[in-house]
């Protein structure tokens, strides 16, 4: 099974049949719940670790685009009248717009300069949803309408467990099919040297440019699912919060692994589920997690992991 | 055929000039040579003609067209290819992997048909890596395709850079430092590999210490002395300067360079 | 006209907030390459530590001494425990360290204190001070005169003592500094106390005409985060000058444009300025070598 996770549909299979099969081990609709807020962050991990870990540049406004896409499907089907999946679609256009216009001067930027341009966009965007209440429900939010199939509603946690699933494996499959590319290999040249890039004829701003759309596209469509799901949105979705939640779950995972923002999500959507029993704890014990897994697994879960099992091989 | 010249180029920094006034021209096939003590401005220049710093003053032709404050990228593009002094290769690629970044603009590249793997986008990839396999095999790596290239030796990533600069195909060839911490051996590959590489018809330019690799294989030597041109000719000629000698070599090096 | 200088004191107040914010940022990003995230939950302890020390009985200048003690223990708490064992990791694996241990410091906040807004009463009481037609509250005074002593404080301390100038030295050049003999160790532990004491103060500043809670620190350290950029990163007077002109758009913005988007306007700038500048307003140009 380890030796499976080195070939791209040996992971593609190992998490299908880990998505097959978890659900025979639930008690309770609460643990499809759980497992599908899991694929729609894993999902949105993935396409940002293709911005940071592969093209090794860091967006910490990330959120701006799941917000974008959450209310996309909130607004669209309410005041405008759109079908919801229409609306998605839209929602997915416009982040890919946004990330394309704002993207170009931005990802000129390096290091810190990055960090706040793209922090910056991100709260822009939280503080125009909370703001336009008229639209949005301000700070409480607002009620999303089901997404409908030709006739078909989708609700009820289980089935939500499936599309999400369906959708994180999808993902992955993208992700994973970049490896082996011109531009999966330009991503990756551009981190490691943006200078030996460019001399090798890559035109790095362009291909930064690619990975922040898509990226942006990966969170606005998660997004979407996670607003269709839970028929509510809230801005918190598009806050500076989130948007670190979803860098921790990339480099907590570890930079680079598809498979590392799987688990890395896995672990910091679980992890408030668990620390609930503690109540008024939770925050305490969520930064003191937070704090300790950064110093003691800096490399990430997965890469830690893998050196692991090949340094007891050897 | 004169394939890249450099015309009265100049750059400062902060009102200091670090160039001024250097201007040579290189044939296809020639090996073109830039010697100079530390900070004469050898690999500023480098950094000019590759499009990494924008020129002041002066004028790039290649091929024949005005190149002066063109993108690195777009000077690649054009047949412009260079190594790197300190290094600069991707660590945490495969060795063939960083040659075949080298084929990128060889490569067609669509985002979509990457993003599903297309038939022709995993076509694509055996031929780009058949041919980046030959390259390594050139610098003589080929042992060495699966290693991480931050696992390889220094003077195994100086031909790793090498092996990657020629896979863009170039016209011109920048060779920062090549032999720079090698030993004996290794220089002689070195040595052999510039005049294979320039026998094919790429003009190579190169900026290195050892005087006697420099000596033995360069057809036009520059000097430099703190960013001006001092004199321009054959090794002959500019082993015969006593002045250059004294002046760039010191005594030392003026007998090490009448030995080769 | 008095409406111009009423927004211009209550932008130079809110400013004066945010240089000292900024000022923690560059002091502890100057000595350890840290963008310190945790560095608005400093200002929130600074006026919860005093309010709930002052309403146990305690006089106000006291509790506010115990509130900058406090701060700066958590300040070098924060140093020995989460960043000196990191050593090493990369910038994005610091900066999430460090907003762990925001999310640490208001989860204890919310435990040791409450979740309420809180109010101190002002230093010089209520009554507004008639100047050029504006009313201006005299906490204005005492927050805007607070931070230049502040400013001038580190000032001297940088410049005028052999502490400060192997403070500085280790900003120019970490390894340097050590071949020379400085405990760099010793530096950024001093630069997350001295920073955990400036934002401390400027909590207790504050307080009286903002109100705090538990979560006033992520806003802040967003924005102190923006002026410190807008000044040019690790530049301490470019920091001031950066929060000065954040608070100043701020105000006028929500006077004469929009109140509603008066938060927008940090970032509105901060992204148009990177766009034109992108060293931000006072930074240095840097070449890059190969």
């Amino acid at each position: 099974m380890l030796a499976a996770l080195r070939h791209r549909y040996g992971i593609l299979l190992v998490l299908a049949i880990v998505i097959a099969v978890l659900p025979l081990a639930f008690p309770s609709s609460y643990y499809f719940r759980v497992a599908s807020l899991v694929w729609v962050s894993a999902f949105a991990a993935i396409g940002l670790n293709i911005l940071m870990g592969k093209a090794g540049q860091v967006s910490l406004g990330h959120a701006g685009f799941f917000g974008i896409g959450a209310y996309a499907v909130a607004i669209g089907p309410t005041h405008l009248g759109v079908p919801s999946l229409v609306a998605l679609l839209l929602g997915c256009l416009l982040s890919a717009l946004l990330a394309f216009l704002v993207g170009r001067p931005i990802l000129r930027l390096k290091g810190h300069y990055l960090a706040i341009a793209t922090l910056g966009f991100g709260v822009l965007v939280a503080l125009v949803i909370t703001t336009e209440s008229r639209w949005t429900g301000g700070p409480d939010g607002m009620s999303v309408m089901k997404l409908t199939l030709f006739g078909w509603r989708a609700s009820g946690s289980d089935t939500w467990y499936w599309i999400t699933g369906g959708l994180l494996l999808a993902g992955t499959w993208i992700a994973l099919n970049l490896d082996e590319t011109p531009t999966g290999r330009a991503f990756r040249a551009l981190h490691d040297s943006e200078i030996a890039a460019r001399v090798t004829g890559i035109n790095v701003n362009r291909f930064k440019l690619q990975a922040f759309v898509i990226a942006a596209v990966y969170a606005s469509l998660a997004g979407s699912a996670l607003a269709l799901m839970n028929g509510f949105v809230n801005p918190d979705q598009a806050g500076f919060l989130h948007s670190i939640e979803l860098v921790t779950m990339v480099v907590l995972g570890g930079l680079g692994s598809v498979l590392g923002s799987i688990v890395g999500a896995a672990v910091l959507i679980m992890l408030p589920q668990v620390l609930t029993v503690f109540q008024e704890y939770e925050n305490l014990l969520l930064g003191a997690i937070i704090i300790v897994s950064m110093i003691f697994m800096r490399e990430g879960i997965v890469p830690m992991l893998s050196k692991f099992m090949m340094g007891r091989r050897a | 055929m004169t394939i890249l010249k450099v015309d009265d180029i100049g750059i400062s920094f902060g009102g200091l000039k670090a160039i001024d006034g250097v201007g040579f021209s290189v044939e296809a096939g020639q090996i073109f040579s830039i010697i100079g003590p530390n900070g004469a401005g050898k690999t500023t220049l480098f950094n000019v003609i590759s499009g990494i710093y924008e020129a002041s003053e002066g004028r790039i032709e290649l091929a024949g067209q005005d190149v002066t404050r063109f993108a690195p990228d777009v000077l690649a593009a054009r047949g412009l290819s260079r190594t790197f002094q300190n290094l600069q290769i991707f660590q945490r690629m495969t060795a063939i992997e960083n040659v075949m970044v080298g084929r990128h603009l060889q490569e067609k590249c669509n985002l979509f048909a990457d993003l599903f793997r297309l038939p022709s986008v995993t076509r694509q990839n055996k031929e780009t890596r058949a041919a980046a396999l030959a390259f390594l095999d050139e610098v003589g790596l080929r042992d060495h395709a699966d290693t991480p290239a931050g696992a390889l030796s220094y003077g195994a990533c100086k031909r790793l850079e090498i092996a990657r600069a020629l896979a863009a195909e170039p016209r011109v060839l920048l060779l920062d430092e090549p032999a720079a911490g090698c030993n004996s051996v290794e220089t002689e590959e070195i040595d052999r590999l510039i005049c294979r590489v320039a026998a094919k018809g790429i003009a190579v330019v190169l900026v290195e210490h050892d005087m006697k690799l420099v000596m033995k294989i360069s057809d036009r030597i520059l000097a430099l002395e703190r960013g001006r041109p001092l004199i321009e000719g054959s090794p002959g000629e500019v082993r015969a300067n006593p002045a250059v000698l004294e002046a760039y070599l010191g005594k030392h090096g003026a007998r090490e360079a009448a030995r080769a | 006209m008095p409406e111009f200088f009423q927004f211009l004191v209550s932008g130079l107040t809110i400013g004066a907030v945010y240089a000292l914010v900024a000022l923690g940022f560059t002091l502890v990003y100057n000595a350890s390459d840290v963008v310190n995230f945790a560095q608005g939950e400093f200002v929130m302890l600074g006026g919860m530590v005093t309010v709930f020390v002052h309403a146990a009985g305690v006089p106000l200048p006291l509790a506010a001494l115990v509130a900058v003690i406090v701060s700066v223990v958590l300040g070098l708490s924060l140093y020995w425990l989460a960043i000196a064992p990191a050593r090493g990791a990369s910038a994005v694996s610091l900066i999430i360290i460090t907003i762990g241990a925001s999310i640490l410091l208001r989860g204890a906040a919310q435990i040791v204190f409450d979740k309420q807004f809180h109010k101190l009463p002002a230093f010089s009481g209520d009554t507004p001070v008639q100047m050029l037609g504006a009313a201006v509250q005299p906490q204005s005074f005492w927050v805007i005169g607070g931070t230049a002593v502040m400013v001038l404080l580190l000032y001297v301390f940088l410049e005028r003592t052999l502490l400060g100038k192997a403070v500085l030295a280790t900003s120019a050049n970490r390894f340097a500094a050590r071949l020379v003999g400085i405990n760099t160790t010793t530096i950024m532990a001093l630069a997350f106390g001295g920073s955990a004491a400036i934002g401390g103060v400027a909590g207790i500043l504050i307080t009286p005409i903002t109100l705090t809670s538990y979560d006033v620190g992520t806003l802040l350290a967003l924005k102190g985060f923006a002026a410190a950029m807008l000044g040019g990163m690790g530049n301490p007077l470019g920091a001031v000058a950066g929060g000065l002109l954040l608070g100043l758009l701020e105000a006028f913005g929500a006077g004469y444009i929009s109140s509603t988007y008066k938060d927008a306007f940090a970032f509105i700038v901060i992204l148009a300025v990177l766009f034109a500048a992108p060293q931000g307003l006072f930074g240095r140009r840097t070449i890059e070598r190969v």
